[in-house]
């Protein structure tokens, strides 16, 4: 066994070096005696010729040791790098100088130290905290041998924005003496940020070398060289990193821990103005010591490879029998989202009607014709551009579907700001954790909104869609309110060619949605202006929705999309972000109001339209008489059910899409074809609608899709999608999107199913909900189904218990009635789940547990949270305590 | 030589237990595949249908009987233990240790080539539940319990004496049940008729079993397969577990008893457990007990923790997949207990 110096720290890494200073700070011929953890030694004695090296930089109260994930992974790569990590000069190891070495001093110490290494070949900086600074300062100094930039929960303000407050009190001369050097409580909090709490053995090591107060004299010197104002002597040198890294073009990752009370998210987003080239993720939940709470390696290691300067090569792919060719992104006509609007500017039919107006909502229905709705979106792109709204800006609209949020969006699509759609189905923590990560540069949003901004602190500067009392806009910082924008908007306006100004790039970003967060956290995904685009013409071409069509949308985000479809469309009046709210009278109504020809609604409106559906007058029954299309997204929706949603809608023809927020739709199946597919190994959500394809990665033993898509039928794998409506990227989750990508031309949907003999798509659960059994890779979904089929059953989830590979299956039911504490089955229940699982999908259930409920995910209700679920059950089977799921 | 003529090849194979379940349904299946067996114990093997072996008398504390026992054999399958929730130290490291020792010493001065050790997977058990684990490595400071902690030293000097020339494997089978099963069954049904059979937590502990013909195709099966067993300990099981609750359901229903149905909490049986191993192997001292304990430490925990097993690698070094499912098993339990009863 390798010696180790500390936890994970063999001895060979560490070593000192004699370097002579250049530094303003020391007398000439001073030379110090630095300590690194150094990978080279090992690499050479290999006979290793590393890619180039890693500078890796701490910040303050740490040192080196924070860089160890990086060390042990550069020398077990198959292309290997040199790692070195410094410790400052009076921090970690390296000598106590006794002299208060400043920022620019530091910038000099770190490049006399690599001009004594003599390092050769491409560097790529890395640095955390103060250490970012540094490291920048030196990527600045050494451009020619830069190849690239990393950086972890740092900041180079000095512009714009206060210091943190924890930061300024670690300031305060009453107490930075006391905190920082003569206890060491600066090093105590520091280490207690790590999410989750740092082993006793790695605290120790990081408290190593700051043992007494003699010892942390650096640490006190590190915080109080922060240059809070323009009066502090690093001011300059900050400024000079600050501006200076603008004009870098080399590679840039960001990692960051957004739980981080310090560096947080303001500062990412200062760093991203600076360097709008950077790749960024965002570890949800992680905190300051990033390096310490995720797995850094993987991601930069990953990130150096796909440089085109780290003369990275993927072999050419051999493909297989069955292999699907990558597809080649077809061209098709880009015909900008508010083209139709425009082309209907002088049209007085109805474009947008709102059965309850935000404002207004006793007052009756309210409408815009097609002529006042282009000239409302015009004037509000003109009054947000007045307010300082930007091409590129983000702007958070926390606004209930209707007409004012209908006029933003399209506003915003001229301008070229990108719209941030977040809805309150993710719930608050969910929705705040959304908006942090999208970090909005404006919010627009109904009092309510505004209030839980100014409360969980969100970004961006307000806008309130009503009027508001001054208190209240003083409360909550409303900068303008919308009819203030329309009125700043008429002004402009009678400037001339101002509303002409404006024509954003096909593929500049337009809109960032939201998915469920039914797989953890709410993931931010982004779609340009072509991709809009191009799901509108999806639907357009799937559903023959032609310019006269009248809609009523009650599902979002095909709602969204009547002005870009030239469509008439309705808002019922209902709580949006309650689906479930959707009575049938309501929904008639809104029909009734546009002579609606297609609805679109979730499956859980649709559940309460049908439960609401003795209520209706004769009238309204005709209303819906005349819906010709009915089109439902979001959960799979029982044959029974559409059953009785035909007998209320007997003209219209049902459709469910298959789809997700990535890619929507993908598939579409009739009421007509869920009967003609039957049964079988999962959901059948039909064939693939215009312009997608979809292609199966087949799953090897472990559960891991193969990277060669394939079609053909009967195999189950990650469903694969391309169309020219999937989404552009994930938002700052680089490891996501180079995941979801990572099959060249196809999006990884996350889904697993296969695919019939007839084309169409069967899903059988989620990637992450296989089953991994000795046995082989098994999906949950046709298990459920015949669980289900037991009178005694309701709702059925099967989950695996155990590791990776000899995992058990176990079903999860709610029963009929329901049981009042979650336990095993009692009786002859479980016999009898287990006979019906076995033989309708060959699957041999290792036990039946049964539970009031089975959790599910806010939006849909109705996706079962199986990975929480197997959480559980996995605890539960282990015997002791029960709990609840 | 190939695999299958080594397979079919007749061997003098040495049986030690034969007078347990498990001993006695390995010397049958030896027989039945047309193997000349020999059976060591203290006491007269019980008198089965079929081919009958040839028995010697003895006892492991003595290498005499022992020598003469492992004399003309190719291969020993050593069975015979104390096995008990109870007892003194002192007599388990005398049968399960010392008498390992001299059984190894004996069969290697006799020119024995092939030794299955039959173990149990309490040796790496150490009361934390087990999901999924392989067969992780016999631990006699953290076993629980005297019999386990013993078995575990005695599998680390068997599988130590491991060598060319004389091939040894540990084979662990997990809880061994089946028609006429003392250690499970009988009591299981002995005490669910007294009503002293409470379930733990909510009996939802999920547990792996053995059948009695799997566990003794197993251990027959690593004979076979030697060179690729040899210095290994593999845990056999059905490889169905199942939730400790229904399995004794199962089998109080075959055995036409009344299923347990009142809770204890598990946390509450361990210690009561540990109270009464304490008084019974007291008034055990004394004369006063002769029985076991109503619930031991060990009993507690094994009925109120998970304990399965991945059976990847036994399964893949044994080349062999069990024949008979718990259902099947189940079934064949009733049929010994209620012949008349159908299914």
């Amino acid at each position: 066994m390798v010696a180790e110096l500390w936890p994970g720290v063999p001895a060979e890494w560490s070593r000192r070096v004699r370097v002579p200073s250049t530094a303003a700070v020391d007398p000439a011929g001073t030379v110090h005696t630095w300590h690194l953890l150094d990978n080279g030694p090992e690499l050479a004695g290999r006979g290793v010729e590393p890619e180039g090296t890693l500078l890796c930089v701490h910040g303050n109260p740490t040192w080196s040791y924070l860089w160890r994930s990086l060390l042990a992974a550069a020398s077990q790569r198959s292309k290997p790098w040199r790692v070195v990590a410094v410790d400052h000069l009076d921090m970690g190891f390296s000598p106590r100088t006794g002299r208060f070495r400043r920022l620019a001093d530091r910038i000099t110490d770190l490049g006399d130290l690599t001009a004594e290494l003599g390092l050769e070949g491409p560097v790529v900086t890395v640095g955390h905290d103060w250490g970012g600074v540094i490291s920048l300062g030196w990527a600045l100094r050494h451009r020619s041998q830069l190849a690239g930039i990393v950086l972890n929960n740092t900041a180079v303000h000095p512009a714009g924005f206060d210091l943190p407050a924890a930061l300024k009190l670690a300031l305060h001369p009453a107490v930075h003496q006391w905190g920082t050097t003569t206890s060491p409580a600066f090093l105590r909090v520091t280490h207690a940020l790590a999410r989750p709490a740092l082993p006793k053995d790695v605290r120790r090591a990081f408290m190593a070398p700051y043992l007494t107060a003699a010892r942390r004299s650096g640490v006190g010197n590190f915080v109080a060289d922060i240059p809070a104002d323009p009066s502090a002597p690093s001011w300059p040198a900050l400024t000079e990193v600050a501006e200076g890294i603008r004009g870098l073009d080399v590679p840039a990752l960001l990692l960051w821990g957004p739980q981080d009370p310090v560096f947080s998210d303001r500062y990412l987003r200062d760093l991203l103005q600076r360097l709008p080239h950077a790749d960024v993720h965002r570890f949800e939940g992680a905190g300051h010591l990033l390096p310490e709470d995720r797995d850094i390696a993987s991601p930069v290691f990953g990130w150096l490879d796909m440089q085109p300067a780290g003369s990275s090569q993927t072999p050419e792919a051999v493909p297989g029998p069955d292999a699907v060719a990558q597809p080649s992104t077809p061209q098709v006509p880009y015909r900008p989202m508010l083209a139709e609007l425009e082309a209907r500017r002088t049209d007085s039919s109805p474009a947008v009607v709102d059965m309850a107006p935000l404002n207004a909502p006793a007052a009756g229905p309210r409408t815009l014709s097609w002529a006042e709705l282009a000239g409302q979106v015009e004037l509000l792109a003109a009054g947000l551009a007045a307010q300082g709204v930007r091409e590129g800006h983000r702007i958070n609209l926390l606004v209930p579907p209707g007409i004012e949020l209908t006029s933003l969006i399209y506003a915003c699509l001229k301008l070229g700001a990108v719209v941030v759609v977040a809805d309150a189905g993710l719930g608050t923590a969910g929705l705040s954790r959304a908006i942090k990560g999208a970090g909005p540069d404006f919010i627009v949003g109904i009092e309510r909104a505004l209030a839980g901004a100014r409360m969980l602190n969100w970004p961006g500067r307000r806008i309130s869609v009503a009027e508001l009392p001054q208190a209240k806009r003083r409360l909550y910082g409303v900068e303008a309110t919308l009819a203030e924008l329309l009125a700043a908007g008429a002004a402009e306006g009678s400037r001339p060619d101002a509303a002409g100004a404006w024509a954003p790039d096909p593929d500049a970003d337009a809109a960032i949605l939201f998915t469920s967060g039914s797989t953890g956290p709410a993931k931010g995904v982004v779609y340009t202006h072509r991709q809009l685009a191009a799901m509108r013409d999806t639907l357009k071409d799937t559903y023959k929705l032609e310019a006269g069509t009248a809609l009523v949308a009650g599902f979002a985000p095909f709602a969204l999309l009547g002005p870009a479809l030239g469509a008439t469309s309705v808002t019922p009046d209902m709580d949006v972000t309650a689906p479930r709210t959707l009575t049938a009278a309501a929904l008639a109504d809104a029909a009734a109001a546009v002579q609606a020809t297609a609805v679109f609604a979730s499956p859980a409106a649709l559940a309460n339209v049908l439960a609401t559906a003795g209520e209706l007058a004769p009238e309204q029954r005709a209303a819906l008489e005349k819906v010709e299309l009915l089109l439902s997204a979001g959960a799979p929706i029982p044959e029974p059910l559409l059953a009785r949603v035909q007998q209320l809608l007997p003209a219209a023809s049902l459709h469910t899409p298959y789809g997700m927020t990535e890619a929507l739709p993908v598939t579409d199946i009739s009421l007509a074809g869920i009967r003609a597919a039957g049964t079988g190994n999962g959901v059948c959500v039909g064939t693939p609608v215009v312009g997608v394809r979809v292609a199966i990665a087949a799953l090897d033993a472990s559960g891991l899709p193969a990277s060669e898509p394939s079609a053909a039928p009967g195999t189950t794998g990650e469903i694969l999608v391309s169309a020219p409506h999937v989404k552009d990227r994930y938002d700052r989750l680089w490891i996501t999107q180079t995941q979801s990508a990572s099959v060249p031309g196809w999006h990884r949907t996350g889904d697993v199913g296969h695919l019939d003999a007839e084309g169409r798509l069967w899903v059988e659960g989620r990637l992450a909900h296989i089953i991994t059994t000795a046995g082989g890779v098994v999906t949950p979904v046709a298990a459920e189904q015949a669980a289900e089929t037991h009178d005694g059953v309701r709702l059925a989830a099967v989950v695996g218990v155990g590791p990776e590979g000899a995992q058990v299956p176990v079903a999860v039911v709610e029963t009929v009635p329901p049981v009042r504490k979650a336990g095993p089955a009692l009786g002859g229940l479980a016999r009898e789940v287990r006979n019906a699982v076995v033989q309708a999908a060959g699957l041999e259930l290792a036990a039946v547990l049964t539970v009031p409920q089975l959790p599910t995910d806010i939006r849909h209700n109705s996706k079962i949270d199986r990975a929480r679920l197997a959480r559980w059950a996995e605890g539960a089977l282990a015997g002791g305590k029960m709990g609840t799921p | 030589m190939s695999r299958r003529t080594q397979e079919q090849d007749p061997r003098n194979v040495l049986v030690t237990g034969a007078s347990g379940m498990l001993g006695g349904a390995v010397a049958a299946l030896l027989l039945e595949q047309g193997h000349r067996v020999r059976t060591f114990q203290r006491r007269p093997a019980r008198a089965a249908g079929g081919p009958v072996p040839e028995q010697v008398p003895g006892s492991l504390a003595d290498p005499e009987a022992v020598a003469r026992a492992v004399d003309g054999m190719d291969a020993v399958i050593h069975l015979a233990a104390k096995v008990s929730f109870t007892g003194e130290w002192d007599e388990f490291v005398a049968v399960n240790i010392d008498g390992t020792r001299t059984l190894l010493d004996q069969a290697r001065a006799a020119g024995v080539h092939d030794l299955v050790f039959v173990s149990s997977p309490s040796v790496a058990h150490f009361g934390e539940a087990i999901a999924g684990a392989g067969a992780a490595a016999a631990d006699p400071d953290r076993a629980r319990g005297h019999y386990a902690r013993s078995k575990a030293a005695a599998e680390l000097l068997a599988l130590s004496a491991d060598a060319p020339g004389f091939r040894v494997t540990a084979v662990r089978p997990h809880v061994v049940w089946g028609p006429g099963d003392t250690q499970l069954v009988e009591r299981v049904l002995e005490r669910a008729k007294a009503g002293r059979l409470p379930l733990l937590d909510h009996g939802a502990a999920l547990i792996d079993t053995t059948y009695i013909d799997n566990a003794a195709a197993a251990i027959v099966r690593a004979l076979e397969r030697m060179e690729q067993a040899h210095g290994q300990a593999l845990v056999v099981t059905n490889g169905e577990p199942r939730p400790v609750g229904e399995l004794l359901a199962g089998i109080c229903e075959a055995g036409g008893v009344k299923p347990p149905a009142w809770r204890v909490p598990g946390r509450v049986a361990r210690g009561a457990g540990a109270v009464l191993e304490r008084a019974w192997l007291a008034a055990g001292r004394r004369g006063l007990v002769q029985d076991e304990p109503p619930m031991t430490r060990f009993l507690a925990e094994q009925l109120s923790t998970a304990h399965w097993f991945d059976q990847r690698r036994t399964r893949e070094v044994l080349d062999w997949t069990p024949s008979v499912s718990i259902d099947e098993g189940l079934r064949r339990l009733a049929a010994h207990y209620q012949p008349g009863r159908t299914a």
